[in-house]
């Protein structure tokens, strides 16, 4: 298989949303055939250019799917099968960015925060940003504030999302927010609040950074305050 | 192939197999006592030839018939009256095929009104802020004309869940009168819809100028046959069980020639018919039965529709009140009653008391909607854009009413569970929960495009605001920007060299036009 092959492939597999030969694809059929995973592996046993890998493979398919989904031709589910994808593919590639030069986008952690176990909201938030290339560290649901406090410390993210559900858990926000100014990490980390009963009010009334309604506005937060 | 209409897989009954046959017996016994009066010569003669009482009761203004009706007759008529009516189309893929004993739903719009309900959006200033400017519908009553009854069977042709096109207003144009009523309001349906077309007579003396018409664009007296493109519906029995001199003679006529009919009887509860579910039932089945037995001893075999526009009187002006949850109970009643005689049922919904599109209108059709739907009549009138009770027409509102009919078609699709759907999710669940996100987002995406989940309310507004009417208004124009197929020139000139009284700006090959 040629290097421009398996590239094409990659590309075409995260169009389809296909992880693993398993997935059938978007257009169904494709079950047996290599997925984002089997790709890379070969990719990289075949020593492409991590650069041309994540340029021309990822970074290109997942512009197309933004452009199909703007075109109504893709909804959300095929937004985040091809974000999912493209996760897997930089897990793998994980190992392999430094000495190719190229720097992690960001670190992420996120977390759904004390007496809360929703998580699909969070959930979906990990699926988009690490299809959009940052590392996430998912700590879990029902986070007591000193353990994201110990987390942010011992990860040193650039991010801090968190998540509830309940409008009796959203004011462990509030708390987790105070844990980390009391330990002296607040400037350290942007904290970006998401989920039901919040607003972008409520967040700066807990002084968080940011809020994301939904997860794709999620990552367009944390997008803009990476430029910033 | 015909249309598929909506297979109620297991249909909702209210009343018992012994309830059944209470109303079947209390019917008969109404027919033979105290029978019915009968102001149609015709129909008088028909019955006392084929072997029933009738007695004379003439006055000189008003002459008149008692007529008692024996078992026998309405069961050699039950026997004969067929079991599955097919109502054709121009369009032969949108043909109606029903059978009695099938509970296949087809949606169908009606009835006639005579006023047409205009809508506008203009712009409101809140006073304490005049930089908020809001969009109000308003509301616009005037007397229908032929032109509105093009554009709504324009629009009816293009409403995705309508399957069959019931004139729906009363055309008053100035150059209408009630001997070129017919074939106009004919016309203009016929040449604005692909769909099966069902109407009332205005004037006897224009059936066969109707018929005609319709076997020039059917492609003969034969293919009519073959391909009925429009029935009648005819109220020959004014309740409380007389039958009126007009619409028994059209009924007749219409029989003699083999068209479909709806025999359709609307009884009042409280004034026409008894307050009581049991007596209104006893009486609108005995007046139906009375309609089937006269048309099939005029043509036996003719195919024929068990109608029923059953309703309760408001206590407040004894006026129709469809809305009333009476008036649906009524109609599932006779749906039942049709389904034992295994003949076809016309039944009747979503006619609302109030008299604008809004949240009454909503609730009131989507009830009656929803609920008849789910006993399984085969042509529901379900009356979409009909408000106050049967008088006025509103095009927006019948488009609101096709989004109602698309979520109650979804709801009654045949449930998928079997061995291989139970054996494929259980892979998919035991795939995700070892994942670490535990999400089954991925396997939503084949699913959603094979239109197995049903579409968002389709004039849901952004945000906090109701856009729902703008929305529908929307729509509505984008369906009448849509073409129609209109019946071809050859024909059309056929049709406007041989049939008299049609107007010609209805042709649409006039020249300049």
């Amino acid at each position: 298989m040629a290097k421009r092959d398996i590239i094409s492939l990659i590309r075409e597999n995260v169009i389809q949303g296909r992880v693993a030969q398993d997935d059938e694809g978007l257009d169904g059929g494709m079950v047996g055939e290599p997925g984002v995973t089997e790709l890379i592996e070969k990719a990289l046993a075949k020593r492409l250019d991590v650069r041309d890998i994540i340029n021309k493979g990822l970074t290109e398919a997942m512009n197309l799917v933004g452009q199909k989904f703007e075109q109504k031709e893709y909804y959300i589910p095929d937004m985040l099968a091809s974000a999912e994808a493209v996760g897997v593919a930089m897990k793998l590639l994980e190992p392999y960015l430094a000495q190719s030069g190229i720097k992690p986008k960001g670190k992420v952690l996120l977390a759904t925060v004390k007496g809360d176990l929703h998580d699909i909201g969070k959930n979906i938030v990990t699926i988009l940003l690490r299809g959009a290339g940052y590392t996430v560290k998912d700590l879990g649901n029902d986070m007591e504030p000193h353990s994201i406090v110990n987390a942010v410390r011992a990860e040193k993210p650039q991010f801090l999302g968190l998540s509830a559900l309940l409008t009796s858990t959203m004011v462990n926000m509030r708390d987790t927010i105070q844990a980390l100014e009391e330990s002296g990490l607040r400037d350290k980390v942007k904290v970006i609040i998401g989920g039901a009963p919040v607003s972008e009010e409520y967040a700066k009334s807990i002084g968080a950074d940011g809020y994301g309604s939904d997860g794709f506005q999620a990552l367009a937060v944390i997008e803009s305050l990476t430029s910033t | 192939m015909p249309r598929e209409g909506i297979l109620v897989p297991n249909p909702y009954v209210r009343i018992t197999d012994e309830q059944v046959q209470q109303i079947h017996r209390a019917s008969l016994q109404v027919l033979l006592d105290p029978g019915l009066i009968c102001f149609s010569k015709k129909a008088a003669e028909i019955f006392h030839s084929h072997g029933a009482e009738v007695t004379t009761a003439s006055s000189a203004d008003h002459p008149h018939w008692h007529i008692k009706i024996p078992e026998k007759l309405v069961i050699e008529a039950l026997d004969s009256a067929p079991k599955t009516v097919k109502l054709g189309a121009r369009n032969p893929d949108n043909a109606l095929i029903m059978r009695g004993d099938e509970p296949r739903v087809y949606f169908i719009s009606g009835s006639e009104t005579n006023i047409w309900l205009d809508v506008d959006f203009p712009a409101y200033v809140k006073k304490s802020d005049s930089s908020i400017e809001i969009q109000v519908p308003e509301f616009h009553p005037r007397r229908a004309t032929v032109a509105d009854l093009c554009q709504s069977a324009h629009v009816c042709e293009h409403l995705e869940t309508l399957d069959g096109y019931i004139r729906t207003v009363n055309i008053q144009d100035e150059d209408i009168t009630e001997d070129n009523k017919d074939v106009n309001k004919f016309f203009a349906s016929l040449n604005n819809t692909t769909k099966h077309f069902m109407s009332g007579l205005t004037k006897l003396e224009q059936l066969d100028n109707v018929v005609r018409m319709a076997e020039l664009i059917a492609g003969g007296k034969e293919a009519l046959k073959e391909n009925p493109i429009i029935s009648f519906i005819t109220c020959l029995v004014k309740s409380p069980l007389q039958f009126v001199e007009d619409t028994t003679d059209t009924f007749i006529e219409v029989c003699r020639r083999g068209l479909p009919t709806v025999v359709s009887s609307s009884p009042q509860a409280g004034t026409t018919a008894p307050i009581k579910e049991a007596g209104i039932m006893a009486q609108i089945n005995a007046e139906v039965l009375a309609g089937i037995t006269l048309g099939q001893m005029v043509n036996k075999g003719t195919p024929l529709l068990y109608g029923s526009v059953p309703v309760m009187a408001r206590m407040d002006t004894l006026g129709d009140s469809y809305g009333s949850v009476e008036t649906s109970q009524y109609n599932i009643d006779c749906v039942q009653m049709a389904r034992f005689y295994k003949i076809p049922n016309y039944s009747t919904s979503g006619v609302c008391d109030t008299k604008i599109p809004g949240q009454q209108a909503s609730i009131e059709r989507l009830f009656s909607d929803i609920v008849v739907t789910l006993s399984g009549p085969q042509y529901l009138h379900c009356a979409y854009g009909l408000l106050d009770c049967n008088a006025v027409f509103c095009l927006l509102q019948a488009v609101l009413d096709d989004a109602h009919f698309q979520m109650i078609k979804f709801f009654l699709k045949t449930p998928r569970i079997n061995q291989q759907e139970l054996a494929e999710t259980m892979k998919q669940i035991k795939e995700v929960v070892a994942t670490p996100q535990k999400l089954y987002i991925r396997y939503i995406r084949q699913v959603m495009r094979s239109g197995e989940i049903s579409a968002p309310y389709p004039f849901e507004g952004d945000g906090e605001s109701d856009s729902v009417f703008a929305l529908a208004y929307q729509r509505m124009n984008e369906l009448l920007a849509k073409p129609v197929e209109h019946i071809d020139p050859d024909t059309t000139a056929k049709i406007f060299r041989e049939i008299p009284g049609l107007l010609p700006r209805l042709n649409v090959y006039k020249e300049g036009k």
